[in-house]
């Protein structure tokens, strides 16, 4: 839940009394175009704006994956433990990200760098680590943004699965994955932001891309997001 | 094998021209001299370059470890970076060769003046790539790391250090680069054995061809110290991809 949430740069205010509640449980993809201020909105949910404080309780998925290069694959994904520095909680937790890395399918990558993986494969560790965190939220920004079409429908099946149950708000300015992830959509636009009324297509996520109805969401989508041309 | 040709090459020109001119040996000797020179005398040749290359390897060793040790603590603490960096700028300022005879007035003609020289110059080049790498973090890394929760340190230790090891690695190139100059300096000014001793001792009593065979010992150290330091931070960073040769 966000309430009267201001952002500005200097002059520029990306958003002014802002009010967005996020359904628990849920996914929640916030859709717009590029410079509407969505990371913005992200960060100062995640607490990483300046004056704000990073919550206990979300972990944040970037548009990179931002693995870091000197480090196996379980190792980044056991980062957050690594860095808080609970031995203890970093020997329990071993188990639960071989867990994940499996389910992701690089159980059989462990130990290898992160260079010596694909695009996909390495965002797959990313949403491994994300999962890893064991965090209520989620945040993501795009983070499927820089795969092909194929790779990224088949990420979207992955990360809808795996986080089910948990409070998801995925940025994105591609109505077709805000489609089929959100069990909620809102568009944003304007300067000052703003966020449309919630929009919630039938079924349960992921969608399929070709189920009836799907065509004629994302054309109503697009339509709204040229509407809203700066 | 291009570079054996080339060495080959300028070594006969050289010959060529001393034999041409008919230069006096203490003025310009010919490689074949020197050759000579250089077996004949090897024992104390090496003997004196074992010394030179002491100083270098413990000047670079104590010239890393001081400029790392600088770097992370400008990098770790604002307050201190304001007082310090003034100091290590103005400490540059200053030509080495100036303080060099105050080195030896203060540590002898032994080796620690010139490990001490050595180290002063190598300092200054590594903590400032260091502290470069230390300063251009991905923020992305630091973003997570935030919202993971680590604590300033952690984030120091193991995300900026390791991210700015491959800075550290071509500082310490340089490093090596520069350690004989250090090194040979403090031999100039004041010392008791090392090449550079050698080398001042034999030219002023005319055996030029013997300072010659120091430079040419003076030149191998020097590369075998650089391609050393670099086998060593190519393995210190694997993850760095090398492009080229």
């Amino acid at each position: 839940m966000v309430r009267g949430a201001r952002i500005a740069f200097g002059e520029r205010v990306v958003a002014d009394d802002l009010t967005l509640g996020f359904a628990a449980g849920r996914t929640t993809c916030l859709l717009g175009r590029s410079g509407v201020g969505k990371t913005s909105l992200l960060r100062l949910l995640a607490g990483l704006l300046p004056g704000t404080q990073p919550s206990r309780d979300v972990a944040y998925m970037a548009q990179s994956d931002l693995l870091l290069p000197w480090l196996p694959v379980i190792d980044n994904v056991l980062l957050g433990y690594r860095l808080r520095g609970n031995a203890a909680a970093l020997r329990a937790a071993g188990p639960r990200a071989r867990d994940l890395l499996g389910q992701v399918g690089l159980g059989s990558r462990l130990n290898d760098l992160p260079q010596t993986l694909s695009g996909g494969m390495r965002q797959r560790a990313a949403l491994a680590r994300t999962l890893c965190e064991d965090r209520a939220i989620v945040l993501m920004d795009e983070p499927f943004a820089h795969l092909d079409a194929v790779t990224r429908l088949e990420l979207q099946d992955l990360a809808a699965r795996l986080l089910a149950g948990r409070t998801v708000v995925l940025v994105t300015h591609d109505p077709l994955e805000a489609l089929r992830l959100g069990h909620e959509v809102r568009v944003l636009s304007g300067q000052p932001v703003r966020a449309g009324p919630p929009i919630e297509p039938d079924g349960p996520v992921p969608r399929d891309p070709a189920a009836p109805g799907m065509l004629v969401l994302q054309a109503g989508l697009l339509a709204e997001l040229r509407a809203h041309a700066r | 094998m291009r570079p054996l040709i080339t060495a080959t090459g300028l070594l006969l020109g050289w010959e060529l021209l001393v034999w041409l001119t008919g230069l006096p040996v203490y003025m310009l000797p010919p490689p074949s001299t020197v050759a000579v020179v250089m077996v004949e005398r090897l024992g104390l040749l090496l003997e004196q370059a074992s010394w030179t290359a002491s100083e270098m390897v413990l000047g670079l060793v104590l010239g890393l470890l001081l400029g790392a040790c600088l770097a992370i603590a400008l990098a770790a603490s604002t307050a201190w970076r304001r007082w310090a960096l003034p100091v290590v700028i103005v400490s540059q300022a200053i030509p080495v060769i100036a303080i060099a005879p105050l080195l030896v007035v203060w540590l002898g003609y032994g080796m620690a003046s010139k490990v001490a020289m050595a180290a002063l110059v190598i300092f200054f080049p590594v903590a400032s790539t260091l502290y470069d790498g230390l300063r251009r973090t991905d923020p992305g890394w630091v973003d997570l790391a935030r919202t993971m929760g680590a604590s300033p340190r952690a984030l120091l230790l193991q995300i900026r250090l390791p991210a700015a090891l491959p800075a550290f690695a071509s500082g310490a190139r340089i490093a090596a680069a520069v350690a004989p100059i250090g090194a040979v300096i403090g031999e100039w000014v004041g010392a008791s054995a090392g090449l550079g001793y050698l080398m001042t001792q034999s030219l002023a009593r005319g055996q030029t061809p013997l300072a010659f065979a120091a430079l040419v010992l003076l030149c191998l150290l020097g590369l075998a110290l650089y391609y050393a330091t670099d086998w060593v931070g190519r393995r210190l960073v694997p993850w760095q991809p090398t492009q080229g040769d």
